[in-house]
């Protein structure tokens, strides 16, 4: 049968991503006075299991590549060569060379090997110049040079075995198989099928001629009829020109005439399987089509790895489900009364291991945190290398666990801070030591829960935030006015506002002024926040705040005439009952309510929904101060109803995206409830900054 | 619900099962709505089921009720009547919700369509379906994809698609009939 090796490719992005992350910290780990042969053997390991999963798959372009890395690794494994720092400095640019090889494979592209040809020139210099022939690459380039069909056709003849279909291979399949690569036409060779009374229907008695239209190499063709060609007769012969090509057509129109090969194929099988057959046609039409949609999207990481005693925890947790249901199963049996208390154990018994059980399902997608950090380490070595500077990294708190998907977007946000306290936080060496400071500037990544967030600190001991050039530039922009009174964190977090940049000059690390604007989105995003601490001379500190996971929520739920929404618990503030008096109109039709020493906009929710509520007037309602975008409202509700954990299911996978809503979920009774998007909301409602500026402005008139 | 209701719609249901597919005719389920008989390819249709009370999105277009569960995904419904700018809105035990897959630009999206009650499943081939030439110049028409006739009736074929979750105008019952 022929096995699609495209179906392992995925796996195998994945380890060699994994293995270029083992050889790139090992080699930033490497102590070249005192050099470790167990490092050494884990690099070459890693670059080994590459090349030869390469090699496995047809990437020929990174297993020869790879081929040679693995070599001078060998020579220093077994000492007859001394590494030095360039040496290490090569081999990163080559653990480089090969990511960006893997990940244009990856989105399906063709990878570039010009600078892995230069790097091996490098690399075959410190061989001591021996010679290329030894390695595969030259013959072969040559080779697939030859093999690869510039006239955009080939001419396949496949007899197989008359077992064929005993042994389970399906040519159906591979014709389809074929499809994939190009356009092609299939005409079956029926001189060899007995009569109908003499057929034996398990056998094969047919050959074919294919044309395959399309730039296709010969290695994919053959790799089509791998598992067959054994057996079988196979020619593939490429299409000398677009003569022969058309000729050929012709002969398919002429010899076959309406029998196309499904239909060929239909005729050796049962009845049955006829619908079936062309079903499969039916599917392929179809992802043929969807194809080239496909590729353009990198595909997302879909695999996770999990620890065994993760799916153990799991088992067991099941196991325990299970007793509890057939104890419960056998309750229901015969029921009477007195056992009421029976049931009511056995049912806090389900609540207690589906909770348990809910837990450790969401524990399978939590990784630690060190990989989000692992890119740090080569990170900070490049860019104090361009910058100058002397910089010592630390990670804590690396075996945090954070939901995969979180740490797969809160990867770029980071690094984006990090470089920024590298380029503007810490000082240049000489700067660093006039302020008395060691001449090493530190940089702590430094990850820990708190309550049911993970909270992510970036901590520098550099100069600190200029307060002073923010303001200014913040003036010079238009954010704040130059009367405008700020305290320090007021005018740190301007930082935060969209096109700030105090970066004296454009480099290439930072000072585009998109930045940390994008960063605040990034971690908004995902239901998280990020601030700034910093003290002039001492440092910064960015702490972001993130949820666990993005699969399930705690809520509280409220209701508005008949309809049930949810609001994210962490955004709430308080909720409180009003009085009239508490209640400010502003000119423009937005209520102000007066809480403590704050005004605070309100919302109501039947008004911007749309819907029928019971209590129309502030004074009736509740009012729900929530927080969303810095900015606190109260929403006027009818009442408040329970708290619980909601799972988040999309609305946009059926529906679109809805303003003021985040997504949707299913209550305990089957309907459908909406989760509230309080930045959503906040904008629906036109309650944005501005109508900040109002209130203060009004707040004024008041006093006045 | 009605038990002999769920009879009936469990042997729609078995009937969407064993679907058959034949290059030659398509197979056609057909409902009514206002009197009129309509039909959907019955490849596009997941199930049928009865009315039963959803959830009101705030500010959607007039013609999407809101969103129902359909076994643990969330899926908008949206009243076909009132696309086709039919008065009799009404939702009894008797209204009927079709399930049908529609090809967006992105993906698959599911999504339950409100209609007054189910008819049949008629074999179209292509020669018994007609375009509308009259329909196919307005805008409105896009989901109307030809007329297919039997020997006693004509049914309006439709090919749902993205707009009936978008912020469109109701075609106008008038243009309808007009054709």
């Amino acid at each position: 049968m022929s096995v699609d090796l495209s179906q392992f490719h995925q796996v195998f992005f994945e380890e060699s991503y994994e293995g270029l992350d083992t050889m790139e910290s090992a080699l930033l780990n490497i102590d070249l006075s005192e050099l470790d042969s167990e490092a050494i053997n884990e690099i070459f390991r890693a670059a080994h299991s590459i090349k030869g999963g390469s090699g496995t798959f047809g990437f020929n372009e990174i297993a020869d590549f790879t081929h040679v890395v693995e070599t001078l690794l060998d020579l220093i494994r077994s000492d007859q060569f001394v590494l030095e720092a360039d040496h290490v400095d090569l081999f990163l640019k080559s653990v480089d060379c090969i990511r960006t090889m893997i990940s244009a494979l990856e989105s399906g592209g063709q990878c570039d090997t010009s600078v892995a040809d230069e790097l091996k020139k490098s690399f075959n210099l410190l061989l001591d110049g021996e010679p290329a022939s030894e390695l595969p690459s030259g013959g072969a380039i040559e080779n697939k040079n030859e093999e690869k069909s510039a006239a955009g056709g080939w001419q396949i003849y496949f007899k197989p075995d008359a077992d064929i279909l005993r042994t389970g291979n399906d040519p159906v399949r591979m014709f389809r198989e074929l499809a994939e690569l190009g356009e092609i036409s299939v005409s079956a060779v029926l001189d060899e099928v007995p009569a109908l009374a003499n057929l034996d229907p398990e056998a094969c008695f047919m050959a074919w001629n294919i044309t395959l239209i399309g730039d296709a190499d010969k290695s994919q063709i053959n790799e089509v009829f791998e598992w067959v060609v054994d057996d079988s007769e196979l020619s593939i012969k490429p299409i000398g020109n677009n003569d022969t090509a058309s000729e050929l057509v012709g002969v398919d129109a002429e010899d076959v005439a309406s029998v196309d090969s499904d239909e060929v194929e239909g005729e050796n099988t049962p009845e049955t399987e006829v619908e079936e057959v062309l079903l499969q046609k039916e599917q392929t039409q179809n992802t043929l089509v969807k194809t080239p949609v496909k590729k353009e999207s990198k595909p997302e990481s879909v695999s996770i790895r999990v620890g065994t005693d993760k799916i153990d925890s799991l088992i067991n947790m099941v196991g325990e489900l299970v007793i509890t249901q057939s104890m419960l199963n056998e309750l229901g049996k015969d029921f009477s009364i007195e056992r009421m208390p029976k049931l009511m154990e056995g049912l806090e018994q389900l609540s207690l291991h589906t909770r348990e059980l809910q837990e450790s399902v969401m524990r399978i997608r939590m990784l630690p945190i060190s990989f989000a950090f692992s890119r740090f380490p080569r990170l900070v070595h490049d860019m104090s290398k361009t910058l100058d500077k002397k910089v010592e990294l630390i990670l804590l708190g690396e075996q945090t666990e954070l939901d995969k998907t979180v740490m797969e977007r809160i990867g770029d946000p980071l690094v984006h801070l990090v470089r920024n306290s590298l380029d503007h936080g810490v000082e240049l060496p000489a700067k660093r030591l006039e302020a008395g400071k060691d001449e090493t500037g530190k940089i702590t990544l430094n990850a820990y829960h708190q309550g049911g967030n993970i909270v992510i600190q970036i901590i520098d001991d550099g100069a600190g935030l200029n307060e002073e050039r923010i303001l200014s530039k913040a003036i010079e922009n238009g954010l704040v006015s130059p009367n405008d009174h700020l305290e320090p964190e007021q005018i740190h977090d301007l930082i935060f506002q969209p096109g700030f940049s105090t970066a004296a000059e454009v480099t290439d690390i930072s000072g585009r002024g998109v930045g940390m604007d994008v960063v605040r989105r990034n971690i908004q995003e995902l239901n998280g926040s990020v601030e700034v601490e910093s003290k002039s001379g001492e440092g910064s500190v960015f702490s972001i705040r993130l949820p666990l996971t993005l699969a399930i929520l705690d809520g509280q739920l409220i209701r508005v005439g008949q309809q049930v929404y949810i609001f994210p618990l962490v955004s709430i503030v308080e909720s409180i009952e009003t009085q009239d008096q508490m209640i400010h109109r502003v000119s423009g039709g937005c209520d102000i309510l007066r809480l403590r020493n704050e005004y605070v906009p309100i919302i109501r929710l039947w008004d911007i929904f749309n819907v029928e509520a019971e209590f129309e007037k502030v004074d009736d309602g509740i009012l729900v101060i929530v927080e969303g975008d810095n900015i606190k409202v109260a929403v006027l509700v009818d009442d408040l109803l329970a708290q619980q954990q909601v799972v988040i299911k999309s609305l946009q996978e059926n529906y679109r995206a809805v303003s003021g809503v985040s997504g949707a979920t299913i209550l305990g009774d089957g309907t459908v409830s909406l989760i509230l998007d309080i930045s959503g909301l906040i904008k629906l409602a036109g309650v944005g900054r501005d109508a900040y500026k109002k209130i203060s402005e009004s707040d004024d008139i008041e006093a006045a | 619900m009605t038990e002999k209701k769920d009879a009936k719609f469990n042997q729609m249901n078995d009937e969407l099962a064993g679907a058959k597919i034949d290059e030659a005719t398509e197979q056609y389920l057909t409902f009514y709505m206002g009197g009129e008989e309509f039909g959907v390819n019955i490849l596009s249709v997941q199930e049928i089921r009865g009315w039963e009370e959803i959830t009101s999105i705030p500010n959607s277009p007039k013609q999407v009720l809101g969103v129902m569960n359909l076994r643990g995904t969330v899926s908008p419904i949206v009243d076909l009547r009132y696309c086709f700018g039919i008065q009799d809105l009404s939702y009894t035990d008797e209204t009927v919700v079709i399930i049908v897959s529609v090809q967006t630009e992105a993906n698959i999206k599911v999504i339950g369509i409100v209609v007054d009650a189910v008819s049949d499943v008629y074999n179209f081939s292509q020669s018994q379906i007609q375009p509308s030439p009259e329909l196919s110049q307005t805008n409105q028409a896009q989901y109307v994809k030809g007329l297919g006739s039997t020997d006693e009736k004509m049914v309006i074929l439709l090919e749902l698609s993205e707009q009936l979750i978008a912020d469109t105008d109701v075609i106008s019952n008038r243009q309808l009939l007009a054709s």
